[in-house]
C-alpha cells in the first residue's frame, strides 16, 4: 500500500489541497474541456449505436433511424450468434488468454524482482537491456519465422501455438513496468527480510509481490486485453474453425452473415462484455497502474 | 552460520545497493529470458536469415542469395506501401498527439466526473481492433450504415470505395482506437509535473494557455518521446484493423508494409519476399525510435527505467 501512496504524489497533494491551490483547478478549462466533451461523442455514438442495434430485428435495421431504440427489441441477434459454436470460440480465447498471462506475468515478475534486485550483474544487465529492445521492435514483423518454429515444434493449430508467441510479446513491457514498482519498494524492508535470514525466493512472494500487487493486477489486465483481442498470431497460427479465437470469430462471422448487420453487432457486443466486466471491477487500478507505468 | 550476515549488512548499507547479489539471482530471469530468446530474438534473425530464401510455406526452405531482395526492391509496388505507412504514422501521429495531450492534460486536473467519465472514455480501449473495423464499416456503409439513416446527405459517401476517403477513414479510426491509452499516459505525465511551478507561474500573472505551453508542454518531453515511440512502433505494423476494415484497398490506396508481408507471404505463398518486407519493417521500426530517442536528447527507454 505504501507504494500506491508514494506513486502518485501529485494527487495525494491535490488532495490535500491548500487555498492557493484551489484557485488553479477551479477555473474551467475551456479548450480542454470543450474537447474532452466531443471526444466523449465520438466515443459513445458508435459505442451506443452498436448496443442498440444488436437489439434489433433485421428488418428494423433497414426500416428505422439508425440512433433510435429499438421498436422491437429482441435477442434474436444473441441467440444466432450463441449457436454458431460462440462457447467454443469464447472457450478458446479464454483458454490462451489464461495460459499465456499467467506464466507471462510470473516469469516477468521473477525477472523484473532479479534485474532490481541484482545490483549491477551483468548478466542481467545485458538482459533487461535486451527486454527494452524488444519495446521498440514491431513483433508482427517476426511472424514468419515464428510461423516456421510452430510448425517445427508441431504445434501448428493448437492453443499452444498461439500461448507461447503471446508470452514472448508480453515480456518486455511487463518487465518494464514491473521492474519501475519494485524499484520503489524501500531498500530496508529488502535488508531487514534478509536479516530475519529469508531466502530470495520467500522476499519476493512474502514482500515483494504484496507490495507490488497494484502492478501486477495492471500488467495482468493489458496483457489480458492485448492476447484477448490478438487477431494476427490466430490468423496465422491456427487453421481449423475448432481453434477459432474470437477476434478471428468475429471476422468469419462478419463474412457469414454480411448482411445480418444486427447479428455481427450481437457478435461484436458479446466478445466485448467479458473484457468489458474486467474492466469495470479493475477500472481504478488499470488506469492507475498504466498512468503510473508509462508517465514517467 | 550466523555470522555472514554482519559484514553483508554493514556492505550493503555503505555502497546502498540492495545486496548486489546478482550471480545469485539470474537464475530467476532464466524462464523469461528462454522464452524470449525462443520467440523474440531467434524469429528476428531467422527473419533476416529467410529473406535469403525461397519457400513456399509447406515444402523446402532453399537458399536464393538475393533474389528475393531484388524482387522486392525492384517492386513498383514497395515506394508505394512505404509512403502510405509513412503517411499512416505521420498522420495518425499529427491526429492522436495534440488530443491525447489535451485530453490528457484535461483528465489530470479534472475532479468531479472523472470517475464516471474514465468509464465511457476508455471504452475503445477495450474493443478488439477486428470488432471496431467491422463497426466502422456498418457504421459507414453508403446504404445502410449512420448517414443514410440519419439523412444526412454529407454523411452519405462511399467512404471505403475512394481512395483519400478510405485513408481518411483508416486515420480516424485509427485515432478512435488509440487516443484514449496515449491520453492515460499524458495523464500520468501531468500528473509528475510539480504543482508548486504552477503556482509560481500563477502567482506571476500567467494565464491558462501561457502555463500549458510554458510548463506543462516542456515538461511533458519525455512523455512525449514515451507516447511517439509507442506509436510509431505501433502503427508501423497495424495489421488486423486494415485487413479488416479495407483489406488495403480500393485498389492499394491503405496497402501498409504489414499488409503488404502478409500477403505476399501467406497467401502468395512467397516468404522470402515477405521476410525481405519484414527486415524492412524492423529496420523502419528501430531507425524511427532511435530517431525519437535522438530528439529526447535521452534514452527514453532506459530514463523510463531509472527515472523511478
Amino acid at each position: 500500500m505504501t507504494t500506491t501512496l508514494a506513486k502518485d504524489p501529485a494527487q495525494a497533494a491535490a488532495r490535500h489541497a491548500a487555498p492557493g491551490q484551489k484557485r488553479v483547478t477551479r477555473r474551467p478549462n475551456w479548450v480542454a474541456g470543450t474537447a474532452s466533451w466531443i471526444w466523449l461523442a465520438i466515443v459513445i455514438v458508435p459505442i451506443y449505436w452498436i448496443v442498440i442495434t444488436s437489439f434489433k430485428a433485421q428488418s428494423d435495421y433497414y426500416a428505422e433511424n439508425p440512433l433510435a431504440p429499438p421498436s422491437n427489441p429482441t435477442l434474436a441477434n444473441y441467440q444466432l450468434v450463441i449457436e454458431s459454436d460462440f462457447v467454443r470460440y469464447f472457450m478458446n480465447s479464454v483458454i490462451v488468454t489464461v495460459g499465456a498471462v499467467v506464466p507471462a506475468v510470473a516469469v516477468s515478475f521473477m525477472a523484473a524482482y532479479a534485474i532490481v534486485r541484482s545490483g549491477r550483474g551483468r548478466f542481467l544487465r545485458y538482459t533487461n537491456s535486451m527486454f527494452l529492445m524488444g519495446l521498440a521492435i514491431p513483433h508482427q514483423a517476426t511472424i514468419i519465422p515464428i510461423y516456421l518454429i510452430i510448425i517445427k515444434l508441431g504445434l501448428y493449430d493448437t492453443p499452444m501455438a498461439l500461448i507461447l508467441p503471446s508470452i514472448a510479446f508480453s515480456i518486455p513491457l511487463s518487465v518494464l513496468v514491473l521492474s519501475n514498482f519494485i524499484r520503489d519498494v524501500p531498500k530496508e524492508l529488502f535488508e531487514s527480510m534478509r536479516l530475519d535470514g529469508a531466502s530470495e525466493l520467500g522476499t519476493l512472494w512474502n514482500l515483494a509481490l504484496p507490495l507490488t500487487r497494484p502492478a501486477v493486477v495492471t500488467v495482468t489486465i493489458y496483457n489480458a486485453l492485448t492476447i484477448w483481442n490478438g487477431f494476427l498470431l490466430p490468423l496465422i497460427l491456427t487453421q481449423s474453425p475448432e481453434q477459432r479465437t474470437l477476434p478471428l470469430a468475429l471476422w468469419t462471422f462478419q463474412g457469414q452473415y454480411s448482411v445480418n448487420v444486427p447479428a455481427v453487432l450481437a457478435s461484436v457486443v458479446l466478445t466485448t462484455l467479458p473484457i468489458l466486466v474486467i474492466y469495470v471491477v479493475g477500472r481504478r487500478q488499470l488506469l492507475a497502474g498504466l498512468t503510473a507505468g508509462f508517465g514517467k | 552460520m550466523t555470522v555472514p550476515p554482519i559484514p553483508a549488512r554493514g556492505k550493503a548499507s555503505l555502497t546502498a545497493v540492495p545486496g548486489g547479489q546478482g550471480r545469485g539471482l539470474a537464475w530467476l530471469a532464466l524462464p523469461a529470458l528462454l522464452i524470449f530468446v525462443a520467440f523474440g530474438v531467434i524469429p528476428l534473425f531467422g527473419v533476416f536469415a529467410l529473406s535469403f530464401t525461397t519457400w513456399d510455406g509447406l515444402g523446402e526452405i532453399r537458399p536464393s542469395g538475393f533474389d528475393s531482395w531484388r524482387a522486392v526492391l525492384t517492386d513498383p509496388g514497395l515506394p508505394h506501401a512505404l509512403w502510405v505507412t509513412f503517411l499512416v504514422i505521420a498522420l495518425s501521429w499529427a491526429v492522436q498527439t495534440p488530443a491525447s495531450i489535451l485530453l490528457g492534460t484535461f483528465l489530470a486536473g479534472f475532479q468531479r466526473y472523472r470517475a464516471v467519465l474514465s468509464v465511457v472514455y476508455f471504452i475503445p480501449l477495450l474493443l478488439s481492433s477486428a470488432a471496431i473495423a467491422i463497426t466502422y464499416k456498418a457504421l459507414l456503409d453508403p446504404n445502410f450504415g449512420l448517414g443514410a439513416g440519419l439523412g444526412i446527405p454529407i454523411l452519405v459517401q462511399d467512404w471505403l470505395g475512394e481512395p483519400v476517403l478510405a485513408f481518411s477513414v483508416v486515420i480516424f479510426v485509427v485515432s478512435w482506437q488509440f487516443i484514449p491509452f496515449h491520453s492515460l499516459i499524458y495523464q500520468g505525465g501531468v500528473r509528475q509535473i510539480p504543482r508548486s511551478m504552477y503556482e509560481a507561474a500563477e502567482i506571476d500573472g500567467a494565464g491558462r494557455v501561457r502555463m500549458f505551453f510554458s510548463i506543462t508542454l516542456p515538461q511533458l518531453k519525455y512523455t512525449i518521446i514515451t507516447s511517439s515511440t509507442l506509436m510509431v512502433v505501433g502503427s508501423l505494423v497495424f495489421f488486423d484493423l486494415i485487413f479488416v476494415l479495407t483489406a488495403g484497398g480500393p485498389g492499394d490506396a491503405t496497402r501498409v508494409l504489414a499488409l503488404e508481408m502478409y500477403k505476399r507471404g501467406f497467401q502468395a505463398n512467397l516468404m522470402g519476399p515477405a521476410s525481405a518486407i519484414a527486415v524492412i519493417l524492423v529496420l523502419v521500426g528501430l531507425a524511427l525510435a532511435l530517431l525519437l530517442r535522438r530528439l529526447g536528447g535521452r534514452d527514453a527507454t532506459h530514463s523510463q527505467l531509472e527515472g523511478a
